[in-house]
């Protein structure tokens, strides 16, 4: 596979927490692959490290050691505003819904659609409504986030997060603040839409009852990550 | 132009914030406009006492004013010889001269028998002293000895003489314990050193003071021909007329006058730190709406920076939030200001007003509040770390 067709290109990649007697190191040599369009899930005990290597390749913190490539573009010294610059094109989706309370749903979602260069107000808006719509929601544009059930919100948030038309999107646990029945229907949404917008997807997960929805599978234990053939 | 802005516009982020926590909005509009109000109240008490100071000083029908030099303030003028008035004469500019008498003379109240301070003044009835033209006729009423024209603005404290004077009465008091008797009214308004006034005759004045010193006056109006630059005659007579005189525009004796309650009292200093309190206290309310609003979205500010924001842009909402609680907290403080201005010229007879300077250095003085407040706020938006949402 031509190295231009990944989207996530990692290599040797470790991470220590602390200075001093209490630097403790949580990612040993990672290395990790993710094709254009691919949906990979990432799964493994609490506290191995897992977040830790979504942030990083979110670009939200310094690469300590290891290539980590995202869209070309080495991380490890990238300067902040590269970093920001970066962001912009991956989406994210949290385990809280974290959306931002004194806006309405479709505020929230045009949040997203606010980043896109070059497109109108209304433009942006239309896009915010049309999302809101390809996640069930046309309904509840104009309700703030505390009048909407925990599944809703996490609709909203998967809408904001492809809003900004990234090519990669993060996701930490999506479903761990969701009953199982509406954890499924979230995760399914999401790779549905990844799909259309040919986006790949690495998704952070407890739950055993999503594995199914992915390409391709990894475990991670105690910083190491072991590849799993699904 | 506009369309362009149009179209780049965002969602209101920082309206949206405020309007969504409506008891903190209110909290902080309402520190505002106290500070807004307290500014208001202390800056035009300030302004209206100064303006005060200077009541009868621009009255006079006077182009250039002569006084003593060793003359301090309205409550402590020292004479100087008339003659300076006469030579000023000489000046081809000069149209007209009046020589006035000015002192504090005891009044006694003639319903209480109280004595009180009040600000004398004596002239030729002939000349022209005030520019009002209604004062001529009644200066006649003082040709005859021991006639006064009294302030009917002065305080309430030297007696009910306009009221009884009204009704038809002969009101006789007496001044430096000689009997004088009102001849008419006048409309002057008290001003800060003299809590009233009145007129008299140069004859009747000397024969209150009798140890005036011959040909001593502490106040000389010139007025020029129409076209003169004030300014430089006045100049020119300083170079001509010895040093025991200065030669001032009348609004330059204003700024004397002012000068003195400016630099020689504490009123100014005073009525400035009320304002600075005001605007302390205001900055400390809108400092801890702002940081606890700040702190309160924390986790969303690090959210939009996660999703690719810069932190630039965020600084800028919480800017707006400062500029939107000046501007909302501005205006009541500035309907309350306009009203309570009402109140106090009613109740106070000070000329305590509402001007555009004010206006605008309250208004000014807010938006630096907020803005300083919301500086020190966006020092905690720093802290937001968008690896710590996950
Ligand atoms: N900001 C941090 N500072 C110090 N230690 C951290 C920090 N974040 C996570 N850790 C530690 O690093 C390890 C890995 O954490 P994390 O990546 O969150 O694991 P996971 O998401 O798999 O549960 C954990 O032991 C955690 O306590
Ligand atoms: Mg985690």
């Amino acid at each position: 596979m031509g190295k231009s067709s990944l989207t996530v290109d990692i290599h040797a990649l470790s991470h220590w927490y602390g200075k001093g007697s209490t630097r403790r190191q949580v990612l040993q040599g990672v290395d990790l692959q993710i094709s254009a369009g691919e949906v990979v899930l990432l799964t493994g005990p609490s506290g191995c490290g897992k977040t830790t290597l979504l942030t990083l390749i979110g670009a939200l913190r310094k690469v300590q050691e290891g290539d980590v490539d995202v869209f070309g573009q080495q991380l490890r010294g990238a300067a902040r505003g590269q970093r920001q610059r970066l962001r912009r094109r991956i989406g994210m989706i949290f385990q809280g819904h974290n959306l931002l309370r004194c806006l309405t749903a479709e505020q929230n979602v045009q949040m997203g659609a606010d980043l896109l260069p070059n497109l109108g107000y209304r433009a942006r808006r239309d896009q915010a409504r049309e999302w809101l719509r390809s996640v069930g929601l046309e309904d509840e544009l104009g309700k703030l986030p505390h009048d909407l059930s925990g599944g809703q919100k996490q609709r909203v948030a998967i809408a904001r997060a492809l809003a900004a038309k990234p090519k990669l999107l993060l996701a930490d646990e999506p479903t761990a603040a969701l009953d199982s029945g509406t954890g499924r229907e979230v995760v399914e949404l999401l790779k549905r839409l990844a799909r259309e917008q040919s986006c790949s997807v690495l998704m952070v997960t407890h739950d055993p009852r999503i594995l199914d929805v992915a390409d391709r599978l990894v475990r991670m234990e105690d910083g190491r990550l072991y590849q799993t053939i699904s | 132009m506009i369309r362009a802005l149009w179209q780049r516009r965002r969602i209101p982020l920082a309206s949206l914030m405020l309007i969504r926590q409506p008891v903190r909005l209110a909290v902080a509009l309402a520190g505002i406009s106290f500070a807004g109000i307290l500014m208001f109240m202390q800056l035009g008490f300030r302004d209206g006492l100064f303006d005060a100071s200077v009541t009868v000083h621009r009255l006079f029908d006077a182009d250039i004013v002569l006084i003593s030099p060793r003359s301090t303030s309205s409550v402590s003028m020292a004479g100087f010889p008339s003659r300076r008035l006469i030579q000023a004469m000489a000046a081809p500019e000069v149209e007209g001269i009046t020589p006035v008498h000015w002192n504090l003379l005891l009044w006694r109240n003639p319903e209480t028998l109280g004595t009180r301070s009040i600000l004398a003044l004596g002239f030729e009835p002939g000349h022209p002293l005030f520019t009002d033209p209604t004062l001529a006729a009644k200066a006649k009423l003082l040709t005859q000895k021991g006639r006064v024209l009294f302030d009917e603005k002065s305080r309430a404290e030297f007696g009910p003489v306009a009221k009884w004077f009204r009704e038809g009465r002969t009101v006789e008091s007496e001044i430096a314990g000689k009997r004088v008797r009102v001849a008419g009214l006048i409309g002057l308004g008290a001003s800060f050193g003299a809590d009233g006034n009145l007129l008299t005759s140069s004859e009747t004045f000397l024969d209150l003071i009798p140890n005036t010193p011959s040909g001593s006056i502490e106040v000389g109006l010139v007025r020029l021909k129409p076209g003169s630059d004030a300014d430089q005659v006045a100049q020119h007579l300083q170079s001509q007329l010895p040093d025991d005189v200065t030669v001032l525009t009348k609004q330059g004796f204003i700024d004397f006058e002012q000068n003195y309650w400016r630099t020689s009292t504490s009123i100014g200093f005073i009525f400035t730190l009320g304002a600075a309190m005001g605007f302390v206290v205001g900055c400390v309310i809108v400092y801890q709406v702002l940081y606890s609003d700040v702190s309160d979205h924390l986790p969303e500010y690090a959210t939009l920076m996660a999703m690719g924001y810069k932190l630039n842009s965020l600084l800028g909402v919480v800017v707006r939030e400062g500029l939107l609680l000046a501007l909302f907290g501005y205006l009541p403080a500035y309907a309350a200001g306009q009203g309570l201005y009402l109140l106090v010229r009613n109740a106070t007879q000070l000329p305590v007003a509402m001007n555009t300077v004010r206006a605008v250095s309250v208004f000014s003085m807010i938006l630096i509040m907020c803005m300083l407040s919301a500086g020190l706020a966006m020092r905690r938006l720093v802290d937001a770390d968008p690896a710590e949402i996950f």
